[in-house]
């Protein structure tokens, strides 16, 4: 526990210096504030944009940043010493884990109060949220785990991350792509996030999100048994 | 004797290539050793697997008479690592570069201040490490090393690069380290500053020890000449075979005062190593 919370202080202390990691967590969520204030449109659904870019902050922030600390940590062979300093790989992706969490959850508290969820709604758009949080953070050690530098990482996490996020919003003007769209997780969060309204929970949409964590977690675990952090 | 760190069979290879062949070394407690050897000869991989960063593909080592393989954390605590290529958090400061150590270490932000009085960055403890210069970081990851007050310290070319007196700095902090009973394990290819700082040094040329002992000793080993080489006051030099038939002589020439300089004609390290293996040690 020592151990990671040196890791998630560390990186809590570092986040105002990381400006690609910190503009992931703010981006999004300024943007929302903007338009839900800025832009109104006839006939345009309740809270569009605080829905839309919910979706996108989530597919976009938790991944992009964990294979970017990760990968970061490995190119300067700060992870290494880490390493040898005792700290078990468990603990440092437990503690830089926490810290992507922490940092997107306060990035949902923001797009909760600009949708003007409550109650019922705000605990389901969290739960779903937190859902989404989890897969991409998943994602995001996957693609860390997996490359040896930044720019490796970032060639990959790049188009990973942008079909994760901007599929959603694509999915609304052309049905060829939503029928696709459908197998990605983001799609199932956009929906459940749609849904909230009419109260309604898709069963589709959990099976997909489950399948999704059992088959993220098993691939971690294979790559990083092969691998290892380092 | 007391050994801090033994190597006994060490055999690495990295695919087709071997790195090290039959390492056998053992370090006395105390002493500060070096391994000498040209880039490529298997310096970081052996303090690699000395320190239980890497396996071997044969052969056992120890630290403190704890295998390698098997380091607890207890273990770790007693030994400090300065590697070439240790990252620092170039966006944190010195200060919070050592914080997260501390952390993990269970110790106080006390131990962090003497750290880095110790290595002369108590100044700029608040600067971040990205505005430190190459000598600057490199005391840093010193510092980092010395977080725990260690029994040994490894030290991968500690002084690579650096100017000559942020080199000598961290010389002195190397010696200063010996004279509290610690064990230095250092890895270089000047072999200047191992003749001057190292108690026992190892020759390493293509993953195979082919010399060790102390500098003096190996120097005398090598000298095939055994002459005295006496510069004379008239600007001519002049040499004697190294033995008793030569005293008279040298006496003769410093009582009449003609004799200003008297060496002996053994070779250093770096000729030492051209002779066994054909290479020079700082290629």
């Amino acid at each position: 526990m020592k151990n990671i919370k040196a890791i998630f202080l560390k990186q809590m202390k570092d986040t105002l210096r990381n400006k690609p990691v910190l503009i992931q967590f703010v981006l999004f969520p300024a943007l929302v504030l903007i338009f839900e204030n800025a832009v109104n449109i006839e006939n345009m659904p309740e809270h569009f944009f605080a829905k839309l870019f919910a979706v996108m902050f989530v597919g976009m922030a938790p991944l992009t940043c964990m294979s970017a600390l990760i990968a970061e940590e490995k190119e300067k062979n700060t992870l290494r010493v880490l390493l040898m300093s005792g700290v078990k790989p468990a603990e440092y992706l437990i503690g830089t884990g926490a810290y992507v969490f922490v940092m997107c959850l306060a990035g949902t508290a923001v797009f909760a109060a600009a949708a003007g969820f409550g109650g019922s709604d705000l605990i389901l758009f969290v739960g779903v949220m937190l859902a989404g949080i989890i897969l991409s953070e998943l994602a995001g050690a996957l693609i860390g785990v997996s490359c040896k530098n930044q720019m490796t990482a970032s060639s990959v996490s790049i188009p990973v991350m942008m079909l994760i996020s901007f599929l959603p919003m694509l999915s609304m003007f052309n049905d060829t792509i939503r029928s696709f769209a459908a197998v990605t997780y983001s799609q199932q969060i956009s929906d459940l996030i749609n849904g909230i309204g009419a109260a309604e929970v898709k069963p589709l949409s959990l099976a997909v999100i489950g399948l999704y964590l059992v088959a993220e977690t098993a691939l971690f675990m294979a790559v990083y048994k092969r691998r290892g952090l380092d | 004797m007391t050994y801090a760190i033994t190597a006994a069979g060490i055999t690495m290879s990295f695919g087709a290539h071997k790195v090290l062949d039959g390492i056998d070394m053992k370090v006395p407690a105390g002493e500060i050793f070096g391994l000498l050897g040209p880039s490529g000869a298997g310096k970081t991989t052996l303090i690699k697997i000395l320190t239980g960063q890497t396996a071997p593909d044969s052969g056992a080592a120890s630290i403190n008479g704890s295998s390698s393989d098997r380091l607890t954390d207890a273990d770790r605590m007693k030994f400090g690592i300065m590697m070439d290529d240790f990252g620092v958090y170039e966006r944190l400061s010195c200060f919070d570069n050592l914080k997260l150590f501390a952390r993990i270490y269970g110790l106080d932000d006390s131990r962090i201040k003497s750290v880095l009085e110790k290595v002369g960055l108590a100044e700029a403890a608040k600067k971040p490490a990205s505005a430190l210069s190459k000598g600057m970081t490199g005391r840093l990851r010193l510092a980092r090393a010395f977080m725990t007050d260690p029994y040994i310290l490894f030290l991968d070319e500690p002084t690579s690069g650096l100017d000559p007196a942020a080199a000598d700095a961290i010389r002195r902090m190397i010696i200063a380290e010996k004279s509290r009973g610690r064990t230095v394990f250092l890895t270089t290819h000047d072999m200047a500053e191992a003749a001057k700082l190292c108690d026992h040094i190892a020759l390493l040329n293509d993953g195979t020890i082919v010399e060790q002992g102390s500098p003096a000793e190996i120097c005398r080993k090598y000298d095939h000449q055994r002459r005295l080489k006496i510069h004379l006051s008239d600007g001519s030099d002049t040499e004697l075979p190294y033995g008793a038939g030569a005293a008279a002589e040298i006496a003769e020439l410093i009582r009449s005062g003609r004799a200003e300089t008297i060496h002996t004609t053994e070779p250093d390290l770096e000729t030492v190593f051209m002779e066994l293996t054909g290479k020079e040690l700082s290629a």
